[in-house]
């Protein structure tokens, strides 16, 4: 009876998916209440500006679908999230609908396949609403770079949402979705997630098929998860996880359930403190709600241990040779001639040099240029050696203070940012105090480990503020088991 | 002063896979343009290349037919430039892992062996074409895509190659040994090998290299000769006047037999080579190599030497046998069932070689032809069963039908005739029917004989012994 009361509600988009799949199973609800629902929240809070496209005719039509295959009894255990509502980061190829990647450049590019992801979350009955707002080519850490204007916080629409997926973090956060795709190369998920105030994923390197990702930094780009708690976040993960014959750097490893490794739960396990991650210039707020996790887990038997990853302050200066170098060799191919924006800007001569300039500075935006111009010069004859080359070392160094602290601890944990969400425009002229906003999350990326963001409090001014829980390559089972822990502790914070 | 000529080639031979090096379109050549293409070999947004086993494969038995090394640890690296026909503005290669290095080619020239050191042979992906049209005036570029992502392997020589002569030689036994590992057809005219080469000259016997020049665009063996020679000329010509080379990449241009500058070392690009991140290293396993290597077959040079020592056969014949694997194998074949080498080769010159060039046909083509019946004809034309006359002409119909000589020969009687009382009778004919020949060769014309003796050949249908006639005319007319 009690069921019901709830359904009757406007709240559907408001539950978790394992709560909605209960009640989907039992019949209980429709995919299409559920889509329906949460159309009707997009339309009411169209100012956040979470999507950059959305399909409410496509997904009402699958919704229904959905729908009819429970009724036949055609949904099994195994189709994961069968009539969930679901938003998909657009840089993340959709066929037959634009994927603009918060870019002039592709605002009309219509990619003829789909990305291996869109390929298992449509197999596993899940219901895509539309594409999600994101930084330029994911470059940005605000979502103020998209060429389609910035996302707004949904706790406060004066503040950024972070970046660079931070449509898809909003999305969830505001109830515009219930489970949300994005991807994470120097903390894309995980900050936005922080700031958002809702569960984020960044798997092992290898763990999901970037196939059909539009690359900005091929060897640090992961897919994951945006959810509202750790549960749901395994659930997706069971989606999304497993080894690609199309990309060449997927792992064939045996992937586990990790909805139901989670609820087998998890005992005595190690945590350390790295001390690189609790120095001046880090929010006291933000220090004071981590720390206050970290005392709950000693609490509830969890041991705890300061350590080091010495590397860690050369995190940032590392990557910004090395994505920015992936980053200009990956968005060569967007020169005008075969598709996406191609300038009209009339040349003096019809000259192919002058149109692939004049459709590459148009196309796209600052940041994106700066990006390719540093990964440009860094490659260049005579300066390979000094910056690329030696990134990849310093990168080797960061990945063994990684692998060092694993051998010791379950996990690490870490603010996700240094800051809560600050104000929109803030720090969109200033580069690198934008930058510093990544310095937390960008190691992972470099060591190719999984990190996950998970909300544990919010700021004096309502603002949310997350921790981040980091384990060693395809440790994804222990980090989430540690985490839906972490989650039930600071729940009564939130 | 004497100059010499320093010459390193750049070869790229198209591997004939049946699918793309980094995607499953075909490699199919002649296709309606940009139909053999997908979403990854055009480079679209979110894709990633996935390595063909089988170039792995063909580029190590290559290495292998190179005297190379094989690495065991290589890697695919990214090479940037914009151009039109290449959709992601890099180019799959290897860079500084390439998969085999350290090779070399023994040529012959000039009696004497010359040893081609190879520096390195790697793997990557072909450009796509573009076409230039003209239509009421307007100038328009189209690509085709359909070439994008074709395998290509790239071997590099040292510059141990010294006139045009000897990148002619080197050339056509690298193409030879390609063709005779089945990596590929090596056809220079389809673009399936392509050969740019670095020229530098300096005074005979100095230590020290002359500036170079790249040469491109050379479309025929016979291209890259006359490129090399009128380069060498060009710069000789230079030095003499007292100016100086440029370090600079020149066109071959076929029709004005020239070299002509096309961009200076300033403008060449800075290709930024760094590691594909999209593609994981490749690991070979010696025992894969190993077993690679057992399956490369004998190579055209070394057969061309046993063929001269071993068979005895005349140079020029075992250098047309040994240039097609499947006719040097036919001709090995022949030569378990008779031992006149040298009449054998002779006779697959002048008839197989001959028939197959008539009819454009590949010897694998002609599924009747069997080594037995080949060898039968020969024998009966070395034991004088049949003239060569016969034997020319019954040759189409064993290499088509695969029927014996000696059936043929039965069948339409066409043995030779040595027996003198019958060939004496087609003589005296001859002899009452042409006087005037008859009477020159009295006058002291004796080589009006020919003429005789081949009115009597066609009298018996060839089949008379001409020796005899020969002999018969030479007696009655004395």
């Amino acid at each position: 009876m009690l069921n019901i009361v709830i359904i009757k509600s406007m709240d559907l988009n408001k539950m978790k998916a394992w709560q909605l799949l209960k009640l989907l199973r039992k019949k209980e609800v429709s995919s299409y209440e559920i889509t329906d629902a949460v159309f009707k929240r997009i339309e009411e809070r169209k100012f956040i500006n979470a999507y950059i496209s959305i399909f409410k005719e496509y997904a009402l039509k699958g919704a229904r679908e959905i729908d009819e295959k429970y009724n036949k009894g055609e949904i099994q255990n195994n189709h994961f999230i069968a009539g969930i509502p679901i938003a998909i980061k657009d840089n993340i190829c959709f066929k037959g609908y634009p994927t603009t990647c918060g870019s002039r450049m592709l605002e009309k590019f219509i990619p003829p396949y789909d990305a291996t992801v869109i390929k298992k979350v449509n197999f596993h009955g899940g219901v895509i609403i539309g594409k999600t707002n994101m930084d330029e080519f994911a470059m940005g850490s605000s979502t103020e770079t998209s060429h389609f204007g910035p996302t707004l916080n949904p706790h406060n629409p004066d503040y950024i949402p972070g970046g660079s997926s931070g449509g898809s973090a909003a999305a969830v956060a505001d109830f515009q979705a219930v489970l949300a795709l994005g991807s994470d190369t120097g903390g894309s998920i995980r900050q936005p997630a922080a700031l958002c105030g809702v569960v984020g994923l960044k798997p092992t390197y290898g763990l999901v098929s970037r196939y059909g990702l539009v690359a900005f930094a091929s060897s640090l780009d992961q897919i994951g998860t945006f959810a509202r708690d750790v549960k749901d976040t395994a659930l997706l993960l069971n989606v999304i996880a497993g080894y690609d014959s199309k990309d060449s750097t997927s792992v064939n490893i045996e992937i586990p359930n990790y909805l139901q490794e989670i609820e087998k739960g998890i005992k005595n396990f190690k945590v350390g403190v790295p001390k690189e991650y609790f120095v001046e210039g880090i929010d006291k707020e933000v220090r004071e709600k981590v720390e206050n996790l970290i005392k709950k887990l000693e609490k509830e038997g969890a041991i705890i241990e300061e350590t080091s990853l010495p590397h860690t302050e050369y995190a940032i200066a590392d990557y910004y040779i090395i994505a920015p170098s992936e980053a200009s060799s990956n968005l060569a191919r967007y020169d005008g001639v075969k598709y996406g924006y191609r300038s009209n800007t009339p040349s003096s001569d019809k000259n192919l040099i002058e149109m692939y300039f004049n459709t590459r500075c148009e196309g796209f935006g600052a940041e994106v240029k700066r990006r390719i111009l540093i990964g440009t010069y860094s490659l260049s004859s005579g300066y390979y050696d000094a910056y690329y080359l030696k990134a990849l070392k310093v990168r080797t160094l960061i990945k063994q203070d990684f692998d060092e602290a694993f051998k010791k601890y379950d996990c690490l944990i870490t603010p996700t940012s240094p800051t809560p969400a600050f104000r929109l425009g803030e720090k969109l002229d200033d580069p690198l105090k934008m930058y510093l906003s990544d310095i937390f999350t960008i190691s992972a990326n470099l060591a190719g480990i999984p990190g996950i963001s998970i909300p544990v409090g919010k700021s004096s001014n309502n603002l949310p503020i997350g921790a981040q829980l980091l384990a060693a390559h395809f440790q994804e089972k222990k980090l989430l088991q540690i985490a839906y822990i972490a989650e039930k502790l600071v729940e009564k914070e939130i | 002063m004497e100059y010499e000529a320093v010459i390193g080639l750049e070869v790229h031979v198209q591997l004939n896979t049946t699918t793309k090096i980094f995607c499953n379109c075909s490699t199919e050549f002649g296709a309606a343009p940009n139909t053999n293409v997908c979403p990854v070999c055009m480079g679209l947004p979110g894709v990633l290349p996935v390595l063909n086993e089988e170039v792995l494969k063909k580029a190590i038995l290559a290495g292998l037919a190179l005297n190379c090394e094989i690495a065991e640890f290589s890697k695919f690296d990214r090479k940037h430039y914009f151009y039109p026909d290449l959709p992601k503005n890099y180019q799959i290669s290897q860079y500084d892992l390439p998969i085999a290095k350290n090779g070399y080619l023994d040529i012959k020239t000039g009696g004497t062996k010359k040893r081609i050191r190879i520096r390195r042979l790697h793997m990557e992906e072909d450009a796509g074409k573009l076409l230039h049209s003209e239509i009421n005036g307007v100038n328009y570029s189209y690509v085709d895509f359909n070439r994008t992502g074709v395998p290509l392997i790239e071997i590099v020589s040292e510059p141990d190659i010294s006139t045009p002569e000897e990148a002619h030689l080197y050339l056509s036994l690298l193409k030879n040994r390609m063709r005779y590992i089945e990596v590929s057809d090596c056809n220079m005219e389809e673009g399936s090998l392509r050969c740019d080469a670095n020229v530098s000259v300096r005074p005979k016997g100095a230590s020290q290299l002359g500036v170079k020049t790249e040469v491109k665009n050379m479309n025929s063996f016979k291209a890259v000769e006359k490129a090399l020679a009128y380069e060498i000329r060009r710069q000789i010509k230079l030095l003499e006047e007292g100016e100086k080379i440029v370090q600079e990449t020149r066109l071959w241009n076929s029709t004005k037999e020239v070299t002509i500058s096309m961009r200076s070392k300033e403008e060449a690009h800075d290709y930024r080579y760094f590691p594909e991140p999209d593609l994981v290293p490749i690991i070979v396993d010696k025992k894969w190599v190993e077993e690679l290597k057992a399956t490369l077959p004998e190579m055209p040079d070394t057969k061309f030497e046993r063929y001269v020592k071993e068979f005895n056969i005349p140079e020029n014949n075992a250098e047309v046998i040994t240039s097609e694997k499947d006719i040097a194998l036919f001709f090995e074949e022949c030569c378990k069932y008779y031992d006149n080498y040298k009449s054998i080769s002779n006779w697959i010159l002048s008839e197989i070689l001959q028939y197959l060039n008539k009819t454009q046909k590949k010897i694998t083509e002609l599924k009747n032809l069997t080594p037995q019946n080949f060898v039968s004809l020969v024998k009966m034309v070395d034991k004088g069963e049949i003239t060569s006359r016969v034997a020319k002409d019954i040759a189409p119909e064993i290499i088509e039908k695969g029927t014996t000589a000696e059936k043929i020969v039965e069948d339409k009687g066409l043995k030779q005739v040595s027996d003198a009382s019958e060939i004496e009778k087609l003589v005296d004919e001859v002899i009452s029917e042409e006087v005037e020949a008859v009477e020159k060769y009295k006058s002291g014309k004796t080589t009006v004989i020919g003429y005789l003796v081949g009115k009597v050949m066609r009298k018996s249908k060839g089949k008379a012994n001409p020796k005899i006639v020969t002999e018969l005319f030479q007696k009655k007319l004395l």
